[in-house]
């Protein structure tokens, strides 16, 4: 509730300003708040728990600094990654409050931030919306407003916004009321009332002008600010994303849990152990160390539970987050640099635009694919055409390696430049002044509800509703018929540079029952003509009789056409007489005039007049596919990965599209068009596709068709996509990777476990919502087969080494434990126990799981094959993390007992202690880091000079920092943190810790190398198939490009309109035909039932953006 | 993502073409392969017999000579005594062996609960480590063809790490004072009979915190059987120029340290070394043993290889 320019009335609502706040910490809260928010992390609050333990003198078994340096560093990364968001988001909001407006009341420059509710405020062109507008006037006719809703919803496209009212000037002045909903995040709903000298009006939608907008082609505007700063939906809308997880995170979890509960049976026994020793023999060594007070063996077992969590915590690691966060981020890096994937025609880059779903990559299982724009360019030329019997266009296909020459059109002067056709004799045909070719593309130039646009003389732009349109009447405007502009009342055409004006009769437009258009005109010489286009078989039911022979030759060329994966459309018209035509006229007022059943009554009108019609040719528009998507989707198939296309289109053209893309072949004999209901609601066509021919009806339909490689299910609506993707994400448990660019597959980008966006056309709504987008549909076998394979293998690598690094470290602890009366007595330096995760190791294997490489990228795609242990989890699973648990167990095994073995009961080669406890620990220790090191250099299957780097440097600065704080210097200014002093000079240069660590090594690798051997010689992995290949092959060369084999086929394909209804209206309505000026045509779609069920395909015409579509 | 490049013209945001961005580093990749694992096995088995068997030529030759010839060196050996609790561990100041002059008088709260004697005094050396040091004596006596009673002598320093005699324990600076003097204000810790500063009276420099009994003690055992270092035999005289002498020995025991307080025993080791250290004769064995079983392995591995993998029919798809 608020008045217009009544500052002191809306204040005291106490409605929030218009200035924003996205930061989330200042100076002062920072610290507090952010460390909070980490701690909320359960891996962060187990440290911090456990560094609290430490601080209990009775428990604590090791320094405070083992658990505090990692744990700060760790916090002290986030801290910082944190902090620079947070400036930047201060920066921009700062940006963002500073920006000045108009303000009316006081008539001065405001700052954003100090625009209230209820104010007035002047927008300019190009301008940024300050706030919730209630539009109030525009300098435009009409009162429309343009603006570009990128911000809202990432589409580019320009829309419309109407004026509450044509109020004049003085009603900025007088004060008007608002009421309205309170604020809230919907973008398509808005509902109010404005009160002006007592008349009510409602306000809605169309009325507001949200935050976040851009004015466009708008002079300026006037608007009332109706919800300000944080009310905005923009703002209401932000900061709501959903996480999406990986499978190995939902692992990770779960094993980091079994490894909580792990640690405490293993620190239970040992805390048993405690009690039985304490009572057995501590009683007596009492003498020499006397209990604390009040502390017998059973309070002494529970301590040592404590002490043993402590020791034993490195089984969790904290570095495990920190380092697979790096290791996601170093491979989108890899994904954001890959030049394989860049795009130079529209100089687009592959994009990770969330960096946390790289491995998952490796795991697809299901493609849920868009076709328009996906699959296909969305780029209809005309190929070739049948006109009176005789086909046109026919060589391009057979000569399509070389090239014929192209038409030359450059006597046409209105011709488009990019056209192309390589039938010389058409030309030639038109030209002679054939009759039926050039009422064929008379036809073409006629019959249609393309807008011209006109923007200097001769340089005509066409906006087509659906690009087959746009096709054909490029066509014939290159072939010497342009249509030039047209009014509600007339087309004006160019016939071979003879300017010609037909007046339109009538438009009998599009539908879908219908699958044809007419148009009846009338030429300047009063013929009056009926011209039709649509799908052949409606189109032939209506034929004259007389045409049957030119049928027959005509259904020739359009099964050869439909064969070559073609659109067709057969043409036809019809000479009318005025005397008829005035009648059927008569007829179709009272139609377009009815009130009941109007749409009937319209039909049957229509269905009057277009028959007897004369036949004049069929056109092929070929619907082009985007480069390599048929070698793509035969290699993702071959990759074990099932594609669906979930398309709006009709059955035939999705039929049709399957065969071109490779997706069904002429093999797969057996095709079932299902047409039912499942339990789950969603309606849809599903055409199962499937090889073995197998099939059961009923509730198990989704279970059925995932077994097919090939489904595709047409007449789809984007919610119907996003629950298909559903369906099977819940039904299979597999990996979906959804794929679309356009805003109707938005919810089935969000849906599936990854989406990915095609970046670089029109419309950025499905880039912005997806996880990752580039340009072209091939580079998802170069995403998949690659770097998704890549990142998954180095993940899982990474996990399998860090659990068994950390799980050897550990169990040494363990053993050592029976030998120390169980008296959580570490084995090693603390210092070692400090920086072993975060020095000695970190680097090797974090060399690992950013450079590894079982076979190169070209390998990779040369055999799919290597990607279905991927999708079968293979790698990394609870098993390998059992036989990892068991590996590190032998390993820990050696690796205490044999240093044990070897030094409990000898001396140094002068006879002086060497089985004391620093020596031991110094053995242990170096014992553990190079078989750990060595175990690296196992698992590494591809050396670059990086991991040499890494692993040699780990190794020599774990000496160099040994000998460091071993060191004299080291020991006097810390005395009683570096006790280990002259350690390792003293047992280092002995023989036998040597041979020690060189008998420990032997025994922990050689029995992993054999049994990877044996594997390998028994039950080869493909990878081990492929590496082996590899090793014996030189590099492939790329595959040569064979171009597709023809298809003699008789399936007759779709035919060339969108499944909307079509814009006749429009085209004839006055209101939209007001002298355009350069911007994109316009047209409102209203909201009809039709236009909310039907998918929209072509985005040529910019649609209302869909609120709730956007992110 | 990355920096912004100052690039411009159509191609503005093409990636670098650099070998580390395009995952085209060189690189060296690896496969196991019968052609390096089988050598592999058998050379590291053969290694492995060639180390054992010096190893245990070495220990055997040793052994046979050990009263003939060479150093030979006594020690005393604990069994069951738990010098690695970790309580146990901690109860020690550094900083007071090492001489500050403020911890002599204030130990650290680590040596609890041998931090102040009876008397209220700190306990110089604190803590349960040095309370609990070994104080039997031993006088080693050789029955020579004389049939009389001779001393073997037994030097009874040098015993200890060169870093731990002269960096980690160190006296506090005396200045012109005595020892005594210095440690005024100290009480010895209750199990001992003489205070710190009176552990060798004669020589200066095995006194106080720098005896050598004492730093031996105070290297605590990783584990709970353990031998120390008590002595080396002193050749300047015949007949022990070149050893002991074969013949009868009696060992005269001064016995102080309660064994039933750990359920342990006492033990007296006189041992030669070899170049590897003291007599072990788990090394040998263990090489012995692994080069066996590598031999083993390799054996099977070259089988199993022969069987399968020769003709590389498991590598075909």
């Amino acid at each position: 509730h608020l008045r217009a320019n009544d500052r002191p009335f809306n204040l005291s609502y106490r409605y929030a300003n218009n200035a924003i706040k996205t930061s989330k910490y200042n100076i002062f809260t920072f610290l507090p708040l952010n460390l909070f928010e980490q701690f909320r992390r359960l891996a962060n609050a187990y440290f911090l728990f456990l560094f609290c333990l430490q601080l209990i003198p009775q428990v604590s078994s090791l320094s405070w600094f083992t658990t505090a340096v990692p744990l700060i560093l760790v916090l002290g990364i986030t801290a910082v990654k944190d902090a620079n968001d947070d400036i930047n988001r201060h920066r921009t909001d700062k940006q963002v409050n500073n920006r000045r407006v108009d303000v009316l009341v006081d008539g001065q420059n405001e700052k954003w931030m100090n625009v209230q509710v209820g104010d007035i405020i002047k927008l300019e062109n190009n301008q940024f919306v300050t706030a919730d507008l209630l539009l109030l006037s525009s300098s435009e006719p009409l009162n429309l407003v343009y603006v570009e809703t990128a911000e809202l919803d990432g589409s580019v496209s320009v829309c419309v916004r109407v004026c509450v009212c044509a109020c004049d000037d003085s009603v900025y002045l007088s004060s008007g009321e608002v009421r309205c909903e309170p604020p809230n995040n919907r973008l398509d709903k808005f509902k109010g009332t404005l009160t002006l000298d007592q008349q009510v009006s409602s306000l809605d939608n169309d009325k507001v002008l949200l935050r976040g907008c851009t004015l466009r082609n708008t002079e300026w505007c006037f608007g009332l600010v109706v919800f300000g700063g944080p009310d905005t939906k923009l703002m209401q809308n932000s900061g709501k994303t959903v996480f999406k997880r990986t499978s190995i995170d939902h692992l990770m979890n779960v094993l980091v849990l079994c490894i909580f509960g792990f640690l405490a049976t293993m620190c239970t026994i040992l805390a048993i152990g405690n009690a039985i020793w304490e009572v057995k023999e501590g009683s007596v060594f009492t003498a020499f160390l006397p209990r604390e007070n009040g502390i017998d063996a059973s309070l002494s077992s529970f301590l040592t539970f404590w002490s043993y969590v402590i020791v034993l915590n490195t089984v969790v690691p904290i570095s495990l987050y920190v380092s697979v966060e790096i290791i996601r981020l170093g491979n989108s890096f890899y994904i954001d640099w890959d030049r394989k994937m860049y795009y130079p025609k529209s100089d687009t880059p592959a994009q990770a635009r969330t960096t946390t779903l790289n491995e998952e990559l490796g795991q697809i299982k299901y493609i849920f694919s868009d076709k328009t724009g996906t699959l296909t360019q969305n780029i209809m030329t005309f190929n070739r055409c049948s006109i009176n019997g005789k086909a046109y266009g026919d060589f391009c296909f057979l000569f399509s390696l070389q090239k014929t020459d192209k038409v030359d059109f450059s006597w046409n002067q209105l011709a488009d430049p990019k056209f192309v056709f390589h039938d010389h004799s058409l030309l030639e045909t038109v030209k002679d002044g054939n009759p039926e070719a050039q009422t064929f593309f008379r036809l073409l130039a006629l019959c249609h509800t393309v807008m011209p646009e006109e923007k200097t003389e001769g340089e005509l732009v066409y906006q087509a509703q659906s690009p087959d349109e746009g096709a054909l009447v490029t066509a014939a405007r290159n072939f010497g018929f342009v249509f030039r502009s047209r009014t509600p009342e007339t087309i004006t055409i160019m016939e071979n540079g003879r300017k010609v004006v037909y007046e339109l009769v009538a438009v009998l437009d599009f539908n879908n029952v219908r699958k044809r258009m007419s148009v009846i005109v009338r030429s300047p010489d009063g013929r009056i003509t009926l011209f039709c286009k649509g799908a052949d078989t409606i189109i032939y039911e209506r034929l004259h009789p007389s045409c049957s022979k030119l049928m027959e030759v005509t259904t020739k060329h359009l099964n050869e056409y439909a064969g070559d994966g073609l659109r067709t459309l057969v043409l036809a018209y019809k000479d009318l007489d005025e005397s008829y035509l005035g009648e059927w006229r008569q007829r179709h007022h009272e139609a377009v005039t009815s009130i009941e059943d109007r749409e009937e009554r319209l039909d049957e009108v229509y269905e009057e007049i277009e028959k007897d019609m004369m036949l004049l040719g069929a056109t092929a528009v070929e619907d082009k596919l985007q480069d390599g998507v048929p070698q793509t989707i035969e290699q993702l198939a071959k990759a074990d990965i099932k594609i669906w296309v979930l398309t709006g289109d009709k059955q035939e053209t999705a039929e049709n599209i399957g065969y071109s893309c490779n997706m069904l072949r002429e093999e797969m004999k057996d095709i079932f068009i299902v047409a039912a209901n499942t339990a789950e609601g969603v309606r849809e066509e599903l055409q199962i596709f499937n090889p073995p021919g197998f099939l059961i009806y009923g509730k198990e339909k989704i279970s059925t068709a995932c077994m097919c490689q090939t489904v595709i299910c047409c007449r789809v609506t984007p919610l119907q996509k996003a629950q298909v993707v559903q369906l099977v994400k819940k039904y299979k448990q597999a990996m979906t990777l959804a794929i679309g660019d356009g805003a109707n597959d938005v919810s089935m980008i969000k849906a599936a476990h990854i989406g990915v966006g095609i970046s670089g056309q029109e419309g950025m709504q499905a880039v912005l919502s997806s996880d990752f987008s580039f340009a072209q549909f091939r580079y998802l076998q170069r995403l998949l087969l690659v770097h998704g394979r890549w990142s998954y293998l180095r993940m899982c690598k990474f996990l399998q080494y860090f659990f068994y690094k950390n799980f050897t470290f550990t169990f040494v602890h363990f053993w050592y434990a029976f030998f120390c009366g169980f008296s959580a007595q570490t084995v090693y330096d603390e210092w070692f126990i400090t920086s072993y995760n975060l020095v000695y190791t970190a680097l090797p294997v974090l060399g690992l799981s950013l450079f590894d490489q079982d076979v190169n990228d070209r390998w990779s795609s040369r055999h799919p094959q290597l990607y279905s242990p991927g999708q079968l989890n293979l790698y990394f699973n609870k098993k390998i993390f059992v036989r990892c648990m068991m590996h590190s167990c032998y390993s820990s095994l050696i690796l205490f007992f044999i240093p044990w073995a070897a030094i409990h009961d000898t001396v140094r080669d002068d006879g002086k202690d060497i089985a004391d406890y620093q020596s031991f620990a110094l053995l242990a220790q170096t014992c553990l880091l190079v078989v750990v090191s060595i175990q690296l250099c196992l698992d590494t299957h591809y050396w670059t000079a990086v991991n040499q780097f890494f692993v040699w440097g780990s190794l020599a600065a774990y000496f160099a920092v040994t000998f460091t704080m071993y060191s004299n210097g080291m020991f006097f200014i810390f005395t009683s943190a570096f006790p280990f002093v002259g350690t390792a000079r003293n047992s280092l240069n002995q023989p036998n810790v040597w041979l020690t660590i060189f008998l420990a090594s032997l025994l922990c690798i050689l029995p992993v190398v054999a049994f990877r051997f044996i594997l390998i010689q028994l039950r080869p992995t493909i990878n081990d198939k492929v590496r082996h290949k590899v090793r014996k092959e030189a590099l492939p060369a790329p595959p040569p490009r064979r171009p597709p084999p023809r298809r003699i086929s008789t399936r007759r394909s779709g035919y060339a309109f969108s499944h909307a209804q079509g814009y006749g209206d429009l085209v004839t309505s006055k209101r939209f035909l007001r002298p355009l000026k350069s911007r994109p045509a316009l047209f409102i779609q209203k909201d009809s039932v039709l236009a909310q069920n039907e998918p929209q395909h072509y985005r040529t015409i910019s649609e209302e953006p869909e609120g709730s579509m956007s992110p | 993502m990355g920096k912004v490049k100052a690039k411009s013209g159509p191609l503005a945001r093409r990636p670098d073409n650099s070998a580390f961005k395009q995952q085209r580093l060189p690189a060296l990749s690896t496969m196991l392969t019968a052609n390096t694992v089988l050598p592999f096995f058998y050379f590291l088995s053969l290694i492995s017999l060639v180390l054992g068997v010096w190893l245990l030529l070495t220990v055997q030759s040793t052994q046979e000579n050990v009263l003939q010839s060479g150093d030979v060196f006594f020690y005393y050996g604990l069994r069951n005594f738990h010098q690695n609790l970790r309580r146990y561990m901690i109860s020690r100041d550094d900083g007071q062996m090492v001489g500050r002059k403020n911890r002599l008088k204030t130990p650290s709260s680590y040596c609890n609960p041998f931090i102040k004697g009876q008397n209220g005094l700190p306990i110089a050396p604190c803590g349960a480590a040095a309370n609990s040091i070994f104080n039997d004596s031993f006088i080693l006596y050789y029955h020579g063809s004389s049939a009389s009673l001779a001393r073997v002598p037994l030097l009874r320093q040098g015993l200890t790490w060169y870093t731990d005699k002269n960096i980690k324990f160190r006296n506090p600076s005396t200045g012109n004072m005595t020892l005594a003097q210095v440690f005024e204000g100290t009480t010895k810790p209750p199990y001992w009979q003489k205070p710190v500063y009176e552990r060798d009276l004669l020589d200066p420099n095995n006194n106080g915190f720098i005896n050598d009994d004492l730093i031996v003690w105070m290297r605590e055992a990783a584990f709970p059987n353990f031998k120390k270092l008590y002595g080396v035999l002193h050749r300047a005289n015949t007949p022990f120029t070149h050893g002991l002498p074969a013949g009868n020995y009696s060992i005269d025991i001064s016995y102080n340290f309660p064994v039933q307080y750990f359920h342990g025993r006492k033990e007296v080791v006189l041992a030669t070394l070899s170049w590897f250290g003291g007599q072990n004769h788990f090394l040998p064995v263990a090489y012995l043993v692994t080069s066996g079983l590598i031999l083993l392995l390799a054996v099977v591995l070259t089988v199993v290889w022969w069987k399968f993998g020769k003709d590389g029919r498991n590598m075909e798809e």
